[in-house]
C-alpha cells in the first residue's frame, strides 16, 4: 500500500513538471498555431537562469598564496565568493538561496526571451505550414544550447535547494520523500491555477481565450489580438523557464536536458489534445502517474522493458481511441 | 504527360550516374574522397531519396524513419550471422522485413493525419529503440551492437562450401568484398537504381495521386477516393528504402547498433531531405552529402588544422580568425548545422535546390513560400503545368488561414 | 506494384538501368589509380614521410564531451613530450622506456582528431576516416564500453592497433576481446574484486543490498561483478532493479529501495545517470537512514571526477573506485600533473591518465618492436611490465590485453580544499587482488597478421 502511495506521489511529481512544460507548449500551439519545437531549449534555459545566478553569487575573489603551492607547482589559489567577503553570513545565505532568487531573476529574463523569439523568428511563421515551424524552432533549439554548450560546457552543474527544504520529510512512518519534490509540486500546482486564473478571470485573458476560439472576429472588433498573443508567447516561456529554475535541484541541469524533455512532452501535450490546456495538464499527470508504476518491480517482471515504453504505448493507444487526444478540438492539426 | 519529357529524365539519371560514380574524383578537393564517407554519402542518399518519397509527395512527416533503417541493418546482420556473408540475400531480407514493419506501423499511423501522425511514427520508433537497447539484447545485441562472429553458423556458405575458416569473415557480393571502394561502387549503383525508381514514382500517376492527396485530402475524399491505399503504399515504400539504406550500412560495415533507431536519427533524415529541398528529385541527395560532409569533416577540424589554413594571413588576425572558426568547427560542427538550417528554413524553404535554381536562373521558378510545397524543379525534367497550378491553389485565401 | 499501370514506366525502369550500369562500368576503374601507395604498403598506413600519423577518436558533443575535451588536452600533451616538447611528463619517470623524446622511430609524431558522438556508428564512421583518408596508423579514445567494442572490432579488421579509453566494461578485454585492440583502463569485475574487502570492512559482513542498474551491457556486466563480490561477503541482494539509459527522474525506482529492507544501495550508472540518481538518492534522505539497525550506505562502483563534479555535494563519503587520481603522489603521478596542470591550469581527470599512457605506451613499444608493423607492435605490448606511469608495477596481460594495476578505492571528499579535490584515496588496493583468470570471460584475440589497407 505504502508502495502505490508512494509511486502517486512520484507520478504526481513527475507529472507535476510535465504538465509545466506541456502546458507552454500548448498554450502557444492553441493562441499563436505555432508548433515549438524550442521549447525543451526554453526548458533548458531557465534552467540556466538558476545557474548562472548561482554562478553569479558565487563570483569568486582570487588571492594567490605564495607560501602554498599546487601539485603542478602554481602557487595555490585561494578562492572566496566576493559576496560573501563583503556581506558574510548574509552572502552564505544568499548563495545557499540561489534557486529561489533565480526566480525573480528568470520572470524577467524569459519573458525577455520569449518576446525576443516571437517577434524576431516565430511571428514570421504563423502563416507558414506546421512542418516548417518545427523545423525551424528545432534548429533554433540547436543554436541555443550548443551556445549553452560553449558557455557551461557539457558537464551538468549541481545546485541545491535551500537549506530549509533540503533533505527528506516523514509523511507516515514508511513514507519519506524529500522535501524539494513536495515544494516542486505545490509550486506547479500554484502555477498552473495561476495560468488558469489569468486567462480565466482577467480581461485580457478573455480577449486571448476569445482569439483562441476565432481570432478573425476578435480582429474585427478592433482588437489588436497578435500583440495579445506575443504576450501569451512570453508568458509560455516564463512558465517553462520557472519549470527548469526549479527542476535544478532535481536534476542538475546541462545543455541537452532540453531535448531530452522535448519529445516526452510532445507525446503529453498530444495525447491531451493540441491546444487544450486542461488536457495538457491531465495528460501530464496521467502520464507521470502511469510512468510510475510502470517502473515497479511487480509490473516489470511480468511485462520486461514496459517501463521503457510506457509513455509511448499510452500515446499510440489514446490517439487511437481518442483521435485528438483526451480533450483535443476537432479540426486542429489535422491538416 | 503533364509536359515531363522523357528524354529530360534519361538525362537526369545519366548525368546523376555520372557524378556519383565519378565522386571519387570530384570530391577529391574538398576532402571527402575516401570509401567510408562517400559509402555514407550513397547510402544516406538512399534513405533520404526514400523519406522524399513519403515526405515529399505526400507531406506526411514522420519522426520514426530511422525504425526502418535500423531493422533494415539487423536484419542484414542476422542474415550474415545465419545464411551467408552475401550481400544479396542481406539485402532482400532486410527490404522485405522493413516492409513488413513499415506495414504494421502504418497501418496503425496513418490513421491519423498532421502532427499526430507525426507523433504516432515518433512513439513507435522510440519504443523500437529502447527494446533494441535493453530488453532486446538477446537480438539486438544491446548497446555493443550486432556483429558478425567467426563462429556463425552461416547455414548457406557451409552449404555451397564457402567456409572463411580461421580469419575474420567479411561480407562480399559474389565473392567481391563490400568494403572500400568495392563498397562504395556497389552502395553507388544501388542508390542510382534508386533515383531512378523515384523519378519513375514521381512520374507515374501514382506519384500524383500522392500529390493530389497533398494538397487537398478532403477534396479527394469528397470525390469518392479512397486515399489510403496509396498513403499506405508511399508509406511502405518509403519504409523499404530505409530498410535498403540500413542493410547497406551493414554490407559495408557488418555492425548494428540501437542508435541508428533514435528519434534523432530520425530528425537526421527529416534535416537531409528539407536541407536539399523536399519534394526535389536531387535534393534530399544533396542534403544528405551535406550533413554528412559536416558530421565527419567539420567535427574533425581543430586549431591546429585552422592554423594551417589560414596560414596565409598575419599571426593576430589568424588568432582571432581561427578562435571565431572554432566555434563552428570540431566540437562545435552541431552549432554550423543548425545556423544552415535555420537559414534554409528561413530564407530557402525549397531547400538548396531552389537556391542553385535561383542562383543559376535555369529555369523560371516561382518563389517557394513552404517547406515541402516546392514543386519539381530539377535542373531537367520539370513538371511545369502542375506547378503553376500549384501556385494558384496556395494563393488561393483558403489555404493561408492558420488553424487554432 | 497495381499503382502503376501505364507500361512506359517500366520501360523507363529498364532504359534507366542499362544506363546507369554503362556509366557505372565506365567509371569503376578510373579512381583506384588514386588510391594512395595502395601497392607499396606493407601494412595498413605504413608511415613514410617524416612523420606518423595518430588518431583521437574522442567524444566531442553529447553528454560526455567534456570527459572527450579532457581525453584530447592529455592526447595533445603526450604528442607534444613524444616530440620532445614540454618538460616530457611521464617520458622521465617511465620505466623500462625507449622513449627519446624525438618523435617515435625518429618519425615526428603528427595527430587527427574525430568525434565519437558516444555512438558506435559515428565513432566508426570517425575511425574509418582517420584510417582511410588520414592515413592513421593507431586509433585511440572513446568515453564508453559501447564505443570502444565497436572501433576496435574494426580496427581489427582493418589491421590498426586500438588503443582504447575510458572503457569499463569487462567485455572490451572479455568476450569482445581482439588482437589489436589494448586496454590500460581497469572494468568491472576488478572493481568488484578492490571494493570487496573495503566494503566489508565500511560495511561488515551481514547486509542488504539493492541495485539500480542501467539497462544496458555496461550496466549488466558491473553488476553481475559487483554481485559476485558482495554475495561472496555474505551480503544478501534484495533486487536488482534495470532502469532505462537516461531516465532522468530516478524517483520511481528510489522509493522503493526505501522500503525493501536493504541498507545498502548500488548505483551501477555512469555519467549523467549516475549524477541524476545519485543526486536523487541522497535527497530522499538515504544517506541518514537507519535500516536494520545499521546506517544506511549508497555505492557507486565506478566514479569519474567529472561525474563527482556533476553530482557535488552529494558524493560526500560515497565508496568507489577509479584508475587514478591527481592526487597520488608516486613519481610518474607527480610529473604528469605538473606537466598537466601548467599546460591548462588544472589536474588531469582519469580519462585523460589513461589516454596519455596509452599513447606513451603505443608509441614505446613501436620503439621497443623498431618498426611501426603491427604484428611487432603488438608483440612489444603483449606481456610488457612497467612502471612509473601513475598506478604502480603494471603488467600489460598478453591473454586478454588487459593490463593489471593497482586499483583505487576512492570516497567523496567531506572537506575539499578546491573545486578539483573531490575525491579522496581511500586504499590502493594491490594489483595482485584485482588479478584473475583470463579464461573466466571466454572470446578470442584472432589473427595478429599485418593487413593492407
Amino acid at each position: 500500500m505504502d508502495a502505490i502511495l508512494l509511486q502517486i506521489l512520484n507520478g504526481l511529481d513527475k507529472g507535476g513538471a510535465y504538465a509545466l512544460i506541456a502546458l507552454g507548449l500548448t498554450l502557444v500551439f492553441g493562441t499563436l498555431g505555432v508548433v515549438n519545437f524550442a521549447h525543451g531549449a526554453i526548458f533548458m534555459l531557465g534552467a540556466f537562469c538558476a545557474v548562472s545566478i548561482n554562478a553569479l553569487l558565487k563570483l569568486e575573489q582570487v588571492v594567490l598564496d605564495p607560501t602554498q603551492t599546487t601539485a603542478w607547482g602554481t602557487p595555490l589559489e585561494i578562492r572566496t565568493p566576493y559576496i560573501e567577503s563583503w556581506l558574510g553570513e548574509w552572502g552564505t545565505l544568499l548563495i545557499q538561496y540561489s534557486v529561489p532568487i533565480s526566480i525573480l531573476f528568470a520572470i524577467p529574463v524569459m519573458l525577455l526571451i520569449g518576446l525576443v523569439m516571437e517577434r524576431g523568428l516565430i511571428q514570421f511563421f504563423y502563416k507558414r505550414p506546421h512542418a516548417d515551424q518545427i523545423l525551424v524552432t528545432f534548429g533554433l533549439a540547436i543554436i541555443l544550447q550548443e551556445i549553452i554548450k560553449e558557455i557551461f560546457g557539457a558537464n551538468p552543474i549541481p545546485q541545491s535547494a535551500p537549506p530549509l527544504v533540503a533533505g527528506s520529510v516523514s509523511i507516515t512512518e514508511t513514507i519519506v520523500y524529500p522535501y524539494w519534490r513536495i515544494v516542486y509540486l505545490f509550486f506547479s500546482l500554484t502555477l498552473i491555477s495561476g495560468v488558469f486564473a489569468f486567462l480565466r478571470f482577467t480581461t485580457f485573458g478573455m480577449v486571448v481565450r476569445a482569439g483562441m476560439q476565432d481570432r478573425e472576429t476578435v480582429g474585427l472588433l478592433g482588437i489588436n489580438i497578435e500583440r495579445r498573443f506575443t504576450i501569451v508567447f512570453g508568458v509560455a516561456t516564463v512558465v517553462a523557464g520557472l519549470a527548469g529554475v526549479m527542476y535544478t535541484p532535481i536534476l542538475p541541469p546541462d545543455y541537452h536536458m532540453g531535448m531530452d524533455f522535448l519529445v516526452l512532452s510532445f507525446v503529453v501535450v498530444v495525447v491531451g489534445g493540441m491546444g487544450s490546456l486542461g488536457g495538457a495538464v491531465s495528460a501530464g499527470f496521467l502520464l507521470g502517474i502511469l510512468q510510475s508504476f510502470a517502473s515497479m518491480n511487480e509490473v516489470n517482471s511480468i511485462l520486461p522493458g514496459i517501463d521503457q515504453i510506457i509513455i509511448y504505448l499510452v500515446a499510440v493507444v489514446i490517439l487511437l481511441v481518442r483521435p485528438r487526444g483526451l480533450m483535443g478540438r476537432k479540426g486542429v492539426m489535422e491538416d | 504527360m503533364f509536359g515531363i519529357s522523357k528524354i529530360n529524365d534519361i538525362m537526369l539519371l545519366v548525368a546523376f550516374a555520372a557524378i556519383i560514380l565519378a565522386g571519387p574524383i570530384i570530391l577529391e578537393p574538398i576532402g571527402a574522397s575516401y570509401p567510408d564517407l562517400l559509402q555514407k554519402f550513397a547510402i544516406f542518399g538512399i534513405f533520404a531519396i526514400g523519406f522524399n518519397i513519403l515526405f515529399g509527395l505526400t507531406g506526411y512527416l514522420s519522426f520514426g524513419h530511422a525504425a526502418f533503417l535500423g531493422v533494415g541493418s539487423y536484419a542484414a546482420v542476422w542474415s550474415f550471422k545465419l545464411l551467408s556473408m552475401n550481400a544479396i540475400p542481406a539485402i532482400a531480407i532486410a527490404v522485405v522485413l522493413s516492409g513488413l514493419f513499415a506495414l504494421a506501423i502504418g497501418y496503425v499511423s496513418l490513421r491519423r493525419a498532421g502532427i499526430y501522425f507525426s507523433i504516432l511514427t515518433l512513439a513507435f520508433a522510440q519504443m523500437s529503440y529502447n527494446l533494441a537497447y535493453s530488453v532486446l539484447t538477446p537480438i539486438t545485441n544491446g548497446e555493443t551492437g550486432l556483429r558478425v562472429l567467426r563462429t556463425d553458423p552461416r547455414y548457406l556458405d557451409v552449404m555451397f562450401g564457402a567456409d572463411v575458416g580461421a580469419a575474420q569473415p567479411t561480407t562480399n557480393f559474389f565473392g567481391i568484398e563490400m568494403t572500400g571502394w568495392p563498397g562504395f561502387y556497389f552502395c553507388g549503383i544501388v542508390l542510382i537504381a534508386a533515383f531512378a525508381f523515384s523519378i519513375v514514382i514521381f512520374r507515374s500517376p501514382f506519384g500524383m495521386t500522392l500529390r493530389a492527396i497533398k494538397s487537398n485530402q478532403n477534396r479527394m475524399g469528397y470525390t469518392g477516393f479512397n486515399s489510403r491505399p496509396y498513403l499506405m503504399s508511399a508509406f511502405i515504400i518509403s519504409g523499404m528504402y530505409a530498410g535498403l539504406a540500413g542493410s547497406l550500412l551493414a554490407v559495408t560495415d557488418p555492425l548494428a547498433g540501437a542508435e541508428r533507431m533514435q528519434w534523432t536519427a530520425s530528425g537526421e533524415v527529416v534535416l537531409m531531405t528539407i536541407l536539399g529541398g523536399a519534394g526535389t528529385l536531387l535534393g534530399p541527395v544533396l542534403g544528405a552529402g551535406i550533413i554528412k560532409y559536416f558530421e565527419n569533416i567539420f567535427s574533425a577540424f581543430n586549431e591546429s588544422v585552422l592554423n594551417s589554413l589560414f596560414e596565409f594571413m598575419p599571426e593576430d588576425v589568424r588568432h582571432v580568425v581561427v578562435e571565431v572558426a572554432g566555434l563552428f568547427v570540431g566540437d562545435g560542427w552541431h552549432l554550423t548545422l543548425g545556423v544552415l538550417f535555420m537559414i534554409v528554413v528561413i530564407f530557402l524553404p525549397g531547400g538548396l535546390m531552389e537556391g542553385a535554381m535561383r542562383v543559376l536562373r535555369i529555369k523560371h521558378s516561382p518563389k517557394v513560400t513552404n517547406i515541402g510545397k516546392s514543386p519539381q524543379r530539377d535542373i531537367v525534367g520539370e513538371g511545369a503545368i502542375e506547378e503553376n497550378l500549384d501556385d494558384r491553389v496556395r494563393t488561393a485565401p483558403a489555404r493561408s488561414k492558420p488553424t487554432g | 506494384m497495381s499503382e502503376f499501370p501505364h507500361k512506359p514506366t517500366r520501360r523507363t525502369v529498364l532504359k534507366t538501368g542499362v544506363a546507369g550500369v554503362a556509366a557505372g562500368a565506365a567509371t569503376v576503374a578510373a579512381p583506384m589509380f588514386f588510391m594512395r601507395n595502395a601497392w607499396a604498403q606493407e601494412f595498413c598506413n605504413m608511415p613514410t614521410g617524416g612523420s606518423v600519423t595518430l588518431g583521437f577518436n574522442v567524444p566531442q558533443t553529447g553528454a560526455y564531451a567534456d570527459e572527450g575535451a579532457d581525453e584530447l588536452r592529455a592526447y595533445q600533451l603526450a604528442v607534444k613530450h613524444l616530440n620532445g616538447e614540454g618538460d616530457g611528463g611521464m617520458i622521465n619517470t617511465m620505466k623500462p622506456t625507449m622513449l627519446k623524446g624525438n618523435g617515435v622511430l625518429g618519425k615526428k609524431v603528427e595527430f587527427v582528431t574525430g568525434d565519437t558522438q558516444t555512438k558506435s556508428d559515428a565513432a566508426r564512421a570517425s575511425a574509418k576516416r582517420m584510417i582511410e583518408k588520414d592515413g592513421a596508423i593507431m586509433i585511440t579514445g572513446g568515453s564508453s564500453s559501447g564505443v570502444a567494442i565497436a572501433v576496435q572490432s574494426l580496427c581489427q579488421d582493418t589491421g590498426v592497433i586500438f588503443m582504447a579509453g575510458l572503457t569499463h566494461s569487462n567485455d572490451t578485454t572479455g568476450k569482445d576481446k581482439r588482437r589489436y585492440g589494448f586496454r590500460h583502463f581497469f572494468n568491472a569485475y576488478m572493481s568488484g574484486l578492490a571494493l570487496g574487502p573495503v566494503l566489508e570492512s565500511a560495511m561488515g559482513k551481514d547486509r542488504r543490498a539493492y541495485h539500480l542498474t542501467a539497462d544496458y551491457t555496461w550496466g549488466w556486466t558491473q553488476e553481475e561483478s559487483i554481485k559476485n563480490t558482495t554475495e561472496g561477503l555474505g551480503w544478501e541482494t534484495v533486487e536488482a532493479v534495470r532502469t532505462p539509459l537516461g531516465a532522468g527522474d530516478f524517483s520511481q525506482y528510489l522509493t522503493p529501495v526505501l522500503n525493501s529492507g536493504a541498507d545498502v544501495l548500488i548505483l551501477n550508472h555512469y555519467g549523467k545517470d549516475m549524477v541524476n540518481s545519485l543526486t536523487q538518492a541522497v535527497q530522499f534522505g538515504m544517506r541518514d537512514k537507519q535500516v536494520n539497525g545499521k546506517q544506511f550506505e549508497v555505492v557507486v562502483p565506478l566514479y569519474s571526477r567529472l561525474m563527482a563534479q556533476g553530482a557535488g555535494e552529494n558524493i560526500k563519503g560515497i565508496l568507489g573506485t577509479t584508475n587514478w587520481h591527481w592526487s597520488l603522489q608516486d613519481d610518474g603521478s607527480k610529473a604528469f600533473v605538473k606537466s598537466f596542470g601548467q599546460e591548462y591550469g588544472f589536474p588531469p581527470s582519469q580519462a585523460a591518465q589513461t589516454c596519455y599512457t596509452q599513447t606513451l605506451l603505443y608509441a614505446n613499444a613501436c620503439e621497443t618492436a623498431g618498426t611501426f608493423a603491427p604484428p611487432a607492435v603488438i608483440g612489444a605490448l603483449e606481456g610488457f611490465e612497467f612502471d612509473g606511469m601513475g598506478n604502480g608495477q603494471t603488467l600489460y596481460r598478453a591473454a586478454d590485453h588487459q593490463c593489471f594495476k593497482k586499483v583505487l578505492v576512492v570516497a567523496g571528499n567531506e572537506n575539499p580544499t578546491s573545486q578539483f579535490d573531490l575525491l579522496q584515496v581511500v586504499e590502493e588496493v594491490p594489483r595482485e587482488q584485482v588479478t584473475y583468470n583470463p579464461s573466466i570471460f571466454g572470446g578470442e584475440l584472432g589473427s595478429a597478421d599485418a593487413k593492407a589497407c
